[in-house]
């Protein structure tokens, strides 16, 4: 075992707060950033509860820190502690339980990340940084890096990257940061409708510009006057329309559908896509001098399977949000699921993994979530990417088959949480001869939950 | 003089405004007079525990952490505040009357008066 000045010099080398605790979550050591926070030093504070020393918003039960402790994975939350300054400042806990116990029975540690630099970028303090994007790996770091310089620039920005990596996200995030998030932001996806309703949706129309134009129509350009529109699937957009936007980039004045009078407008322009320009461009499929225009600043969303180290951090806060959400007690991943989970490729990357773990909190009755609370393809790929966790997964499931009849009539190919959920309740109501009360105890709801739910559906 | 002190069980709340017990202790020339009051409170609230301050007449406040506006506040209105007070409440209100407690103090169990 290390001496207790040399772990003591390797917590200093961190550059964030950091406290190692013992099981009781009392001090076992803290570095000097977190002395400098809390105003205490770390022999003074040694053997105190954290929560008296770090004064978090959790209080003394968090349990986030003591699902680490149980679970023996890491958990990460945020929140804010009082600091000595007597200010509150904006948090990210992660606590991570050691293998073995370390120095003088230290079996957590716990780190503090400051995150009032995230949020003084945002501008706003109740959103979190960078509003929702959050990554520990260092394709993510590179890119909060970029963040304050993407925000501060009014120049157009590509943001590319696969199906749900989260490039809306980052345009909404980089519109609140700017000095345009008062005005409004414009998301219009160009894939989704045909080109003449785009040009309209665009520009905007006059009346009497085409049959069933009865109204003058303001188009999306207009509305985000001031503000920030972000055209998704640009690689979709129609030539011709290519040359319009072509020409409100360089002009910042347009002619709306069938009108005579320019419109000028004060636009930012994001774009997102997840095809490859330059081979649409190579393609003749989109024009060469639009792609220059747009792609003045770039930014690659790295897909979920490059993001080292940020599933558990990914999977820690979507539980948290899930859960708050639907007004269920946060429960805890597994180890065996978590494992699944880690070894899963999300194809769906981060949007993946959220209605992965919107499924698990929903499908769980709350405490832990283990492996039968994943959706089938977490537990195929699971079992094709390692045979040798097969059999255990098995022994895990078996004994669960046959208590959970209900769960044997989830739909695999449903579409949508509410499908499963009625197609749940109708197979209770069933198996209890239509007595709501048993229908109730088999989905562990209570009557009035399932009479709601039962009005909500229109099964009634 | 009444003395109040924010309480999480028998320890000092670590956080003026999270915290929803308090101790309240009238002190007088020879000690603690009468028996010293609990108040729950409705809720966790920095407002709520300040005017509840103002209205019990108390003269000095024993807290955790405390935010700068309500530490502030409370100055103006002549209260004395010692806050990042780590410990049990007994032992911060033993101290006070011996004129040994000072903000930032962490009193130990083991020590009798050790740390402030």
């Amino acid at each position: 075992m290390a001496s207790r000045g040399k772990v003591l010099e390797l917590l200093n080398a961190v550059p964030h707060g950091m406290a190692l605790l013992d099981s009781d979550l009392r001090i076992v050591a803290i570095n000097r950033f977190l002395e400098a926070l809390t105003g205490y030093s770390g022999e003074e504070v040694r053997g105190v509860g954290w929560d008296q020393v770090v004064r978090s918003g959790f209080g003394r039960s968090n349990p986030l820190f003591q699902g680490a402790l149980e679970s023996g994975s890491p958990c990460s939350a945020e929140g804010d502690m009082l600091g000595q300054s007597r200010c509150k400042i904006p948090m990210r806990f992660t606590a991570t339980p050691l293998t073995e116990p370390g120095m003088e029975g230290a079996t957590l540690a716990l780190v503090l990340e400051d995150m009032t630099a995230f949020r003084s970028v945002a501008h706003t303090k109740e959103l979190g940084p960078a509003r929702g994007i959050l990554g520990h790996s260092q394709k993510m770091q590179e890119i909060l890096e970029l963040f304050p310089v993407l925000a501060h620039t009014d120049s157009s920005l590509l943001i590319t990257g696969e199906t749900g990596t989260g490039k809306d996200v980052l345009a909404e995030a980089i519109h609140h940061a700017s000095r345009r998030s008062i005005c409004p932001f414009i998301k219009v996806n160009c894939g989704a409708l045909p080109e003449s309703l785009l040009e309209s949706e665009l520009f905007g129309h006059v009346r009497g510009a085409f049959t069933g134009a009865h109204a003058d129509k303001h188009g999306m350009f207009q509305l985000a006057q001031g503000g920030t529109i972000f055209l998704t699937e640009i690689g979709d957009l129609p030539l011709p329309l290519q040359v319009k936007l072509l020409t409100v980039l360089d002009d910042r004045e347009f002619f709306p559908l069938g009108s005579q009078k320019k419109v000028k407008v004060d636009v930012r322009i994001i774009t997102g896509t997840h095809r490859d320009l330059a081979v649409l461009v190579r393609e003749g499929k989109f024009r060469e001098d639009l792609f220059f225009r747009l792609n003045v600043l770039r930014v690659q969303m790295p897909p979920l399977r490059e993001r080292d180290g940020d599933v558990r951090l990914l999977i820690d806060h979507f539980l948290l949000r899930i859960s708050t959400e639907i007004h269920k007690k946060p429960g805890r991943i597994s180890a065996r699921a978590m494992d699944l989970l880690c070894r899963y490729s999300f194809p769906g990357n981060v949007r993946e993994l959220r209605n992965i773990i919107e499924y698990a909190v929903n499908v769980s009755r709350g405490g832990i979530i283990g492996p039968e609370h994943l959706p089938p393809p977490v537990l195929d790929a699971g079992k094709s990417n390692a045979p040798s966790a097969a059999p255990a997964l098995k022994r895990d499931r078996a004994p669960e088959a046959e208590p959970a009849p209900l769960r044997q009539e989830l739909p695999v190919n449903a579409t949508s949480w509410s499908e499963i959920e009625k197609k749940k309740i109708l197979a209770a109501l069933l198996a209890a001869g239509g007595n709501r009360g048993l229908a109730a105890r088999a989905l562990g709801w209570g009557r009035t939950t399932l009479w709601r739910k039962i009005k909500e559906y229109g099964l009634g | 003089m009444k003395i109040l002190v924010t309480l999480q069980n028998d320890d000092i709340a670590p956080r003026f405004d999270l915290a929803t017990e308090v101790l309240i202790v009238r002190v007088g020339q020879g000690g603690v007079e009468g028996e010293p009051r609990t108040v729950l409170l409705p809720g966790p609230s920095s407002d709520e525990l300040c005017s509840l301050v103002i209205k019990e007449d108390v003269s000095l406040v024993i807290c955790g952490g405390i935010e700068e506006t309500h530490y502030q506040y409370l100055g103006w209105k002549k209260i004395q505040v010692i806050d990042r007070v780590i410990g049990a409440a007994e032992k911060a209100v033993r101290l006070v009357l011996a004129g040994r407690l000072r903000s930032g103090a962490v009193l130990r169990p083991e020590k009798e008066g050790g740390g402030a």
